[in-house]
This record gives C-alpha cells, structure tokens and sequence, in this order.
C-alpha cells in the first residue's frame, strides 16, 4: 500500500505543478469528447425528439434498437469507424485514421444512440401533456419536435451531460482509432491505461484523478441543473 | 376591423365514436350556427368531451361526418378541462399559438399583450405559466385561444377543478368572448354554470343528443325524460 501512497502523492504534485504532458493530454481529452457530445446532440436529440412525437411503422423497432446500441461496446464503435477509414476502407482517402477527428467521430457514433434513446424517454412525459394542445393549435410532428426540445431544455441538458460522461469515460474507441500516438492522440484514458501498463502509476493516477473530477463535476452540475429545473417550475 | 368570411354554420351527421369495442356515442346529428353559447350538459359519462374532440377535430369519427357548411376557413380553438401550460412565460404561452398561425413577430408580441391585458394578467406576462395559480392558468389558456380569435370556441369542463372566485373570473371572460360574437360551445355537468352562461343547451345522455334546445325552453321544460330527471338532480344511471 505504500506504493499507492507515494503514487498519490507524486499524482497530486503533478497536478499541481500543472505537468504540460497532464494539461496536454487532458486538454485534448476535453476537446475530443466535447466536439462528440456537440456532433452527437446535433443528430441524437431531434431524433429522440421525433421518435417521441411521430408514429410510423417501424418506429418500436427503431426504439428498441437505440436501446440496445446504449450497449454498444465502445471497442465495437472504435472498430466500426477503423474499418471505414482505414487506407482500404471506404473514407480511407480522407486520411482521418489516427487524427483527433478520427476519434471525435467514433464517439460520436458511441453516444449519438445512448442521446437519442435517453432524449426520447425524457421527452415523452412532456409529450403525454402537450400533444392534444399543440395538436389543437395545428402543430404537426415537425413543428412539435422544436417545441419539445426548447421546453425540455432542463431535462435534455441532464441527458448531454450523461453522454459527455460516457465519452469522456471510454477508452476503446479512442484507443482503436486513435493509436495513443503522445502528442497527438493520446487522451486521459488511453494514457491510464498505456501508463498502468508501464508501471508509471504516478502519471496514470494523475490522471485517474483529474478524469474522476470531471466526471464529479458533470455529476454535481446535472444535479444542480435539475433542481433549477424544479425552481423554474419546469 | 374586417370581419373574415364565416366557417359556421358547423353540422354533424349521424356521428358514432368509438374506441376499443365500446361505443361512446351514437349516431348524433347537431347544427351549430353562431349565436349566444352553445353549453351541453350531462352525467359524465355522456360523451361530452369525446364530442368535443370531434367537432374540432382532435378525433375522428368511427362513423357519420362533420362538415364547416359556411364559405371561410374554419377558425376553431379549445380549452381543456386541465390547462395545459407550456414550459415558458404566460406572454411567450400567448404567442406560440399566433407563431404558428403564421403572425409575423411584432404583431404577435402586440395582440399577446393585449390579450393578457383583456384577461387581466398583464401583470404576470413575464411569469413562468406553471408557476401561476390553476385559475390564473385557466384563464391565461382562455386568453390564448382567444388571441387566435376564433369563431368558435370550444371549452371542455373549463372551471371543473376550479375554486368559486377562478370560476367566476372565467365566466366572466367566457361571457365577454360571447358577446363579442364568439360562438362559445362548452361542455359542464354544473346546472347551475349551465343556467348562467347558455343561450342554448343539448343535452347528452348515452352517448345520444337526447334534446337540443334554446336555454330558455329547456330549463323550463326539457322534452326529454332523462332531462328533466338531470334537472330535478336525480342521479342517472
């Protein structure tokens, strides 16, 4: 236990001492999961959101699926987008493999199902309140879909901030797409991992740290926002 | 102001609803022409709100039609029996329906305000809607129909979870839409609300229109028994 102990402690002078490879490192775990949590907004909530407003055939079967793909292991997701960037695959030509875009985009294809199928089950007790008044007023599924996403806003960014977890959080998909190049590729959680394997217990640690007070901070801010959401009579 | 084209006179024939297997109503035939309020009264049970529904058009009939016989476009509006509030102020509540109805921004800012001020909650314009009182929500909906400027109005049970004072404040509202020439059609099983606001009565028992009459008539002599078994307060099974 004396190892831990020592570990910790040079972890924390890390932290600290502000190490440039740390901030660099965590910075483009940051940038990377961010820009997913935005790419995968833009697609999964006016999904969940028409999901929930329109009824056509196929639609359960549809649920059912996003439910299951918020299973998606992200090994799987990482695998998927290597295939299709790869020098053979069909978007080889963009050169993307092994980039930070490479891995925004495998994230994005992680959460953009655990957004749609989250957003859907938040939206539809709203939608059980609104749908005969907008149905009154002439609103269509098209116009209904905005009107849930603005009104919902509290409950949707509880659900952002479940995805911005699961993709700050995973390790497989980066790590297949993006190589773990230092540097370049290199996120809080393939550099966990590459250091635990190393035996430089002290980096990774430092790193576990930083990555569970995001995670606490994310948490703590989903419950505050909830409660504003209660005050605002939401 | 120029006065649109009318849609009413509203009729329906022969009107059947149903949903799973159980008939709610039965071949019903109503003419709906403008004039004072049109109030159907009832048991629960009768009908009323699933009639409602149909003749604006959020259900449809299993059977049996429903036709706007005049030359405008129809302009119809309804108010639930539970307001259904949307998660914004009570004056942004008022211009999401003239949103969609096409009003350009300023001019829906402009007859929102106006009527808030018409329904006396100018006060509470900037107010989240589901922060205000259920009577104050009542009457914010009434005023957001009412900025649609319907010509029909349909209310369903409007004051039936509200307190004297809200229901009185309703009425009052409801009495000034009609006597600006909307045609009110609302639904209560309060005889007493009944006697107060109607120009006209039908009475619903069964799923069937059992008597259509001006007020005046039907509160002095229903033709039909169940009627005036309902008047004297008789439980009707």
């Amino acid at each position: 236990m004396n190892d831990l102990g020592t570990a910790f402690a040079t972890a924390l002078d890390l932290v600290a001492a502000g190490d440039p490879a740390l901030l660099r490192i965590t910075g483009l775990s940051l940038r990377v999961s961010l820009l997913a949590t935005a790419c995968a907004a833009l697609i999964g909530l006016p999904l969940g959101a028409l999901l929930t407003v329109a009824r056509f055939p196929g639609r359960q079967a549809l649920i059912t699926l996003l439910n299951a793909l918020m299973g998606l292991p992200p090994v799987v997701a990482g695998l998927l987008i290597y295939l299709l960037l790869s020098r053979s695959g069909p978007l080889g030509a963009l050169g993307l493999l092994f980039t930070p875009t490479a891995m925004v985009i495998a994230q994005t294809v992680l959460i953009t199902p655990i957004l749609a199928a989250l957003s859907r089950q938040v939206l539809e007790g709203l939608w059980d309140e609104y749908a005969e008044q907008l149905r009154s007023f002439g609103a269509g599924p098209w116009r209904a879909v905005p009107t849930l996403l603005r009104d919902g806003r509290f409950a949707l960014l509880t659900v952002l901030l479940a995805g911005f977890g699961r993709a700050s959080a995973e390790v497989g998909a980066v790590m297949v797409v993006g190589g773990n190049i230092e540097g370049f590729t290199r996120v809080m959680t393939t550099a966990i991992a590459l250091e635990t394997s190393k035996g430089d217990l002290p980096l990774a640690l430092a790193l576990g740290t930083i990555l569970m007070a995001i995670v606490l901070t994310v948490n703590v801010a989903a419950q505050g926002l909830r409660g504003l959401a209660a005050r605002m009579g939401g | 102001m120029r006065a649109p084209m009318a849609a009413l006179p509203l009729r329906a024939e022969g009107l059947c609803f149903g949903a799973g297997g159980v008939g709610i109503l039965h071949d019903l035939s109503l003419a709906i022409e403008a004039g004072p309020p049109l109030l159907i009264i009832g048991p629960n049970g009768a009908g009323k709100s699933v009639l409602l529904r149909l003749l604006h058009g959020l259900l449809c009939p299993t059977a049996g039609r429903i036709a706007w016989e005049g030359a405008g476009m129809r302009r119809d509006a309804m108010v639930f029996q539970r307001p259904v509030m949307l998660r914004r102020s009570a004056l942004a509540n008022v211009e999401y329906p003239l949103a969609l109805a096409g009003l350009p921004r300023a001019a829906r800012r402009a007859r929102a305000a106006a009527a808030l001020a018409e329904a006396g909650l100018a006060a509470l314009a900037g107010r989240p809607a589901r922060r205000l009182s259920g009577g104050e929500q009542q009457r914010l909906a009434l005023a957001r129909a009412a900025a649609l400027r319907p010509e029909v109005l349909f209310l369903d049970e409007p004051c039936a979870s509200l307190d004297p004072a809200a229901t009185r404040a309703v009425e009052v509202a409801i009495t000034g839409l009609a006597a600006r020439g909307c045609k009110i059609v609302m639904t209560t099983h309060d005889l007493a609300q009944a006697r107060r606001l109607a120009g006209e009565v039908g009475f619903l028992h069964r799923g069937r229109l059992l008597e259509h009459a001006p007020a005046e008539a039907f509160f002095a002599g229903p033709r039909a028994p169940e009627a005036a078994a309902f008047l004297r307060g008789e439980l009707l099974a």
